[in-house]
């Protein structure tokens, strides 16, 4: 499968301190990538180095010729001293034909406040926006840096939910940056534990296992993932998850046969 | 009324809000007012520097005001003291230097309060062309740039994202607004210039849905400013640059609870 964007011995420092030391990563096609860490790992940065916002100190990002992102921020602080619908908003700058800005429009489900201003939508309709907006440029890879942060509950859920569908509909890639791994365990493929450097990385019923995820998440953590990663793969087994919530060994028992 | 000195005061007021309307809709939005305040305060040190070594003094202004702004985001970089405090500094330092070089020049004729308060009514052939001139200039540049500059105003990281090269819009910014710095001195002075930025601007902001409608706006509002503002000075004998500014506030303080009224 072609490969989107590669790293390579990416280090970065910033006032003497290195905030990312010798990262290598590859991102392919159909790739839905959850990089997560602790505060101050370095994950934005991480993924502003691999959009070419920063060059990296040492090592470097290759990215595939005319490669198309679509970027979600955190969060959009929409100032209400600036006059702006969001259907302006969703449009300013870009060029896209009315059938495109149509599918989208339904797609992420903006329409019913497409005439409003910017500055009175909701946390999350202004992550779909935002989603929408990333997605009028019929983007290759969708880079998310911690796209559900300012939400509350349901709305990290349906965040979550719309876009495991655009990833599964679209077929195109994901590279997402959430502390809330729980709620992407099942859509994600892989999941890159970040501390400055890559902790550990894989399928993400295998990493929370890992002792680094373990030692940098403690224990409790790993314990909880894991009993979501019971929940959404092991859908026949779920008598046992309940049971290995209430029994610690039983769990890492069964754990080995996942 | 049609004296000569009136109509060129005139065509450099309708000028200088032409441009400072949509520049100011920047000012408004990336709260830029003290930034302002400060580059204007540094222009004092253009100017002085522009009578000692003898070239144009609104040159010597864009210059320096140009080299004051670099400084400021070089030291903004560093990010070991707060904008505003860097802001406090710069601007008072080339004020106070500004000063300090003005007593060496020990230019008699030197008429501090025209350029802390504007002089427009002796406004010359020569300024026009700096006003018209300096304002083709700002108004092509901001037209290129306006939807890359709207959006780094929404969100800097999402136009970076989107292939907009930041640092060099942020950096153009900047340089417009020390052209609109420069030609305004003779309009409103030195002390005046954000008013006439950030006014009709704030005045636009309740009635406009669209950031284009908002700058077209506050052009709008700060022409009825200066041609109100000018005629007022020479029929009640008043300063000019403050008539200029008085008569922006009065449109202010009248449309902004019309606006609200409206809204309901």
């Amino acid at each position: 499968m072609s490969v989107l964007i590669s790293a390579s011995h990416v280090s970065v420092v910033r006032d003497s301190q290195e905030i990312l030391k010798d990262i290598s990563l590859e991102v392919s096609e159909e790739d839905f990538i959850t990089i997560i860490g602790p505060n101050g790992a370095g994950k934005s940065m991480l993924l502003k180095c691999l959009m070419g916002f920063y060059a990296p100190d040492e090592g470097h990002v290759t990215s595939r010729k005319g490669l198309k992102i679509g970027y979600v921020p955190q969060r959009l602080q929409a100032e209400p001293t600036i006059p702006i619908t969001s259907r302006r908003f969703l449009t300013l700058r870009r060029k896209s034909s009315a059938e495109t800005l149509e599918k989208v429009i339904s797609e992420t489900e903006v329409s019913s406040f497409l005439d409003k201003p910017l500055s009175v939508l909701s946390g999350g309709q202004l992550q779909r926006v935002l989603l929408a907006r990333a997605l009028l440029n019929e983007p290759d890879l969708l880079v998310l840096d911690e796209p559900a942060q300012n939400l509350d509950i349901t709305g990290q859920l349906a965040f979550y939910k719309l876009l495991d569908r655009i990833y599964q509909e679209r077929g195109l890639s994901v590279l997402m940056v959430s502390h809330d791994l729980h709620l992407v365990m099942s859509s994600t493929k892989n999941v890159v534990c970040l501390s400055r450097e890559i902790c550990c990385h894989g399928e993400p019923r295998h990493v929370t296992k890992d002792p680094e995820f373990i030692s940098l998440f403690g224990p409790d953590m790993a314990q909880l993932m894991a009993s979501y990663q019971h929940r959404h793969h092991d859908h026949d087994h779920d008598h046992s998850h309940v049971h290995s919530l209430t029994d610690k060994t039983e769990e890492s028992s069964a754990s080995h046969h996942a | 009324m049609l004296d000569p000195f009136i109509v060129r005061a005139l065509a450099a007021g309708i000028g200088v809000a032409l441009i400072a309307g949509p520049l100011g809709c920047f000012v408004v939005w990336r709260r830029m007012a003290y930034f302002g305040d400060s580059l204007a305060h540094s222009a004092l040190l253009g100017i002085a520097l522009g009578m000692v070594t003898g070239i144009n003094p609104t040159l010597g202004t864009i210059l320096v005001s140009t080299g004051f702004a670099m400084m400021l985001l070089w030291l903004q970089h560093t990010r070991i003291l707060a904008t505003d405090t860097l802001l406090g500094i710069l601007a008072h330092a080339a004020l106070s230097i500004g000063m300090v070089v003005l007593s060496f020049a020990g230019n008699q004729r030197f008429d501090l309060q025209s350029y802390l308060f504007g002089d427009i009514l002796t406004v010359t052939a020569e300024d026009l062309y700096w006003v018209y001139g300096g304002g083709i200039v700002v108004l092509v540049l901001l037209f290129k740039n306006w939807l890359s500059l709207t959006l780094m105003t929404i969100h800097e990281d999402l136009a970076r994202a989107e292939g907009v090269k930041t640092f060099w819009v942020n950096l153009l910014l900047v340089v417009l607004m020390t052209i609109v710095v420069a030609v305004s001195i003779r309009i409103v002075g030195i002390l005046l210039i954000t008013s006439l930025l950030v006014i009709p601007a704030a005045t636009a902001r309740q009635w406009m849905k669209s950031p284009e409608g908002m700058a077209i706006m506050a052009a709008f509002f700060g022409l009825l400013a200066v041609i109100s503002g000018i005629y007022g000075s020479a029929y009640l004998d008043t300063p000019t640059g403050p008539s200029i500014v008085t008569a922006a506030t009065i449109l202010f303080t009248v449309l902004f609870p019309v606006a609200a009224l409206f809204r309901r």
